[in-house]
């Protein structure tokens, strides 16, 4: 898999598997053969088997460099990991990495719902191909005016969603978050009406930017960010991007998303980086750049930088109105 | 005996002092933490400082101005005077927070983001204002605090007479209304700082309602602070 590289044979460091890593990864893709590759042909409705119910390892995984990549350097570590908004944990930015670590997410399976052929309970191993893993190093951009650079492991969510071949009147898919208040201590107070709730519109979900992150900078998805499953939608603010994701659901009108539920005169559907409509918070014309230096700041770019890829899903709808 | 002649001792030696260090110690720290942090040393003001220093600078005039707001609940429950001395010194360092609070925004954040023109900054600073209601609040509050800072003298007191100074001060408890709601509307989705700081607001502003309604008024007392 790693080898299918080939105009860059040379890769980096990170890229090499270890020996001992590697014999793990061919026996759970043993495992995977003998259910059927994906675990999910002929499934149907109902519940996968519990053979890989155990969460992979990435950092024992290869995985593909693609070309989604930016010019600025990528945030580092410590501050992607230390540096949170996943209100599950608590309210403050430090809360997650010292809270998140309760969560148990091994093992972890995600209930898939309505306009699908293919419904029903999934472990995660069964639900994503651990062998065509690829990094993509995507911008963040969060509502509160700061963004991060970051390498993300993953699949594109088209290739997940089609597994469940959606029917017509799936023109919508939500996501719904894990909320258990015994691990996550921030779901004891109503922040939000939990669980965490958000959703895209079909065509949005299915290109190509959309992504399921299992991992970054070469590991398994710390708690703090997302762990195991997480959304990573980089042309749409933050919270757009649902972590920790335990149910997907195929439905046909547009789905109640936490923070338009909120405050909807703040946060809208769509919630695409837009630094012409001034949230009622924060101006979105500029952003702190975190770990860029203390007074790092850069001017936001219309969806983020991924006009190419998504502007013409948007063709003739006001995106200020439509925010 | 000794215990209350202590007590007094340190009510007229060592109360104003240790009053000043103490509202003095947070900016002291901030700066200590700045210092660190540009010369690229060991810090803890996390991953985005700026941030930090605008929560933890509106957090202390807040929380500086409530104890100002404290301290006359706490002469009446105690009887212990001498805490009148330090009533005007602890509202004082409240508005100094705020000034601090204020500059921080202009300078860390709009004089940043207009990249570093002063008119632009001001600009921004008028769209904020403008635009979102929790900045429109902070503007309010910090212009209703400028005229309590500067009467905090004793010769300003002097001058306008007790009554009148009575009179002005009283907007403080509108600015404390004003304060908590800057606050509520900044913080995003339903969090507990605000209420907290607000259920302690409303409650020494319900002391006051109450004492008022017992209608035994001591005007006197609250201004004999002679310092």
């Amino acid at each position: 898999m790693i080898t299918r590289k080939p105009f860059n044979w040379q890769l980096p460091d990170r890229e090499i598997t270890p020996k001992n890593r590697f014999m793990n990864r061919r026996e759970i893709m043993r495992a995977g053969g003998a259910l059927g590759v994906l675990g999910l042909a002929g499934c149907g409705v109902g519940e996968s088997a519990a053979a890989h119910t155990e969460l992979p390892d990435v950092a024992g995984m290869g995985y593909r460099e693609t070309s989604y990549t930016v010019d600025d350097p990528s945030t580092p570590l410590e501050a992607v990991t230390g540096y949170n908004n996943f209100y599950e944990f608590g309210t403050s930015k430090s809360d997650p990495a010292r809270y998140a670590h309760a969560m148990s997410t091994d093992p972890w399976f995600i209930e898939v719902e309505g306009h699908a052929a293919q419904t029903g309970r999934y472990a995660l191993a069964d639900m994503i191909d651990y062998s065509a893993l690829e990094e993509r190093v995507y911008r963040l951009r969060c509502v509160e005016a700061w963004s991060m650079v970051i390498p993300w492991v993953g699949v594109p969510l088209a290739d997940v969603l089609r597994q469940f071949e959606p029917t017509e009147d799936a023109r919508y898919v939500q996501f719904i978050s894990n909320s258990n208040p015994a691990e996550m201590r921030g779901v004891r107070s109503r922040v939000l009406d939990w669980p965490y709730k958000e959703g895209l519109r079909m065509d949005e979900a299915m290109n190509e930017l959309a992504f399921l992150a299992v991992g970054l900078y070469g590991e398994t998805l710390p708690n703090q960010n997302g762990a195991p499953i997480r959304l990573v939608v980089p042309w749409k603010y933050g919270y757009k991007s649902a972590k920790s994701i335990v149910k997907i659901k195929f439905v046909s009108e547009e789905p109640v998303t936490s923070w338009k539920q909120s405050a909807p005169r703040e946060y809208g559907f769509y919630s695409n980086v837009n630094p012409n409509r001034s949230h009622p918070r924060w101006s979105q014309a500029s952003e702190r750049v975190i770990g860029g230096g203390v007074f790092a700041r850069r001017e936001t770019d219309m969806f983020n930088g991924y006009s190419e890829q998504v502007a013409h899903m948007y063709d003739g709808m006001d995106l200020i109105e439509n925010h | 005996m000794a215990k209350s002649a202590m007590l007094r001792a340190f009510g007229r030696v060592w109360l104003k002092p240790l009053t000043f260090w103490a509202l003095a110690t947070p900016a002291l720290w901030l700066g200590w933490q700045w210092s660190a942090l540009l010369m690229g040393g060991v810090h803890a003001l996390g991953f985005n400082p700026i941030e930090t220093t605008h929560r933890f600078l509106g957090d202390t005039a807040l929380r500086i101005l409530l104890i100002s707001l404290a301290i006359t609940p706490f002469r009446d429950l105690t009887r212990w005077l001498p805490i009148m001395k330090i009533r005007r010194r602890v509202g004082l360092a409240a508005f100094w927070y705020a000034v601090l609070h204020l500059a921080a925004y202009l300078g860390l954040d709009l004089y940043l983001a207009a990249n570093m023109s002063i008119a632009g900054m001001f600009a921004g600073l008028w769209n904020d204002v403008v635009e979102r209601i929790y900045i429109t609040l902070g503007m309010i509050g910090f212009l209703i605090f400028i005229p309590l800072s500067v009467t905090s003298f004793n010769s300003m007191v002097r001058r306008l007479g007790a009554k009148v100074w009575q009179r002005l001060h009283y907007s403080v408890y509108p600015l404390g209304v004003i304060a908590v709601f800057h606050y509520g509307f900044m913080v995003k989705g339903n969090q507990l700082g605000p209420w907290i700081h607000g259920g302690v607001l409303l409650a020494l502003l319900a002391w006051r309602g109450w004492s008022i309604c017992k209608s035994s008024p001591r005007p006197a007392a609250s201004m004999q602070s002679g310092s």
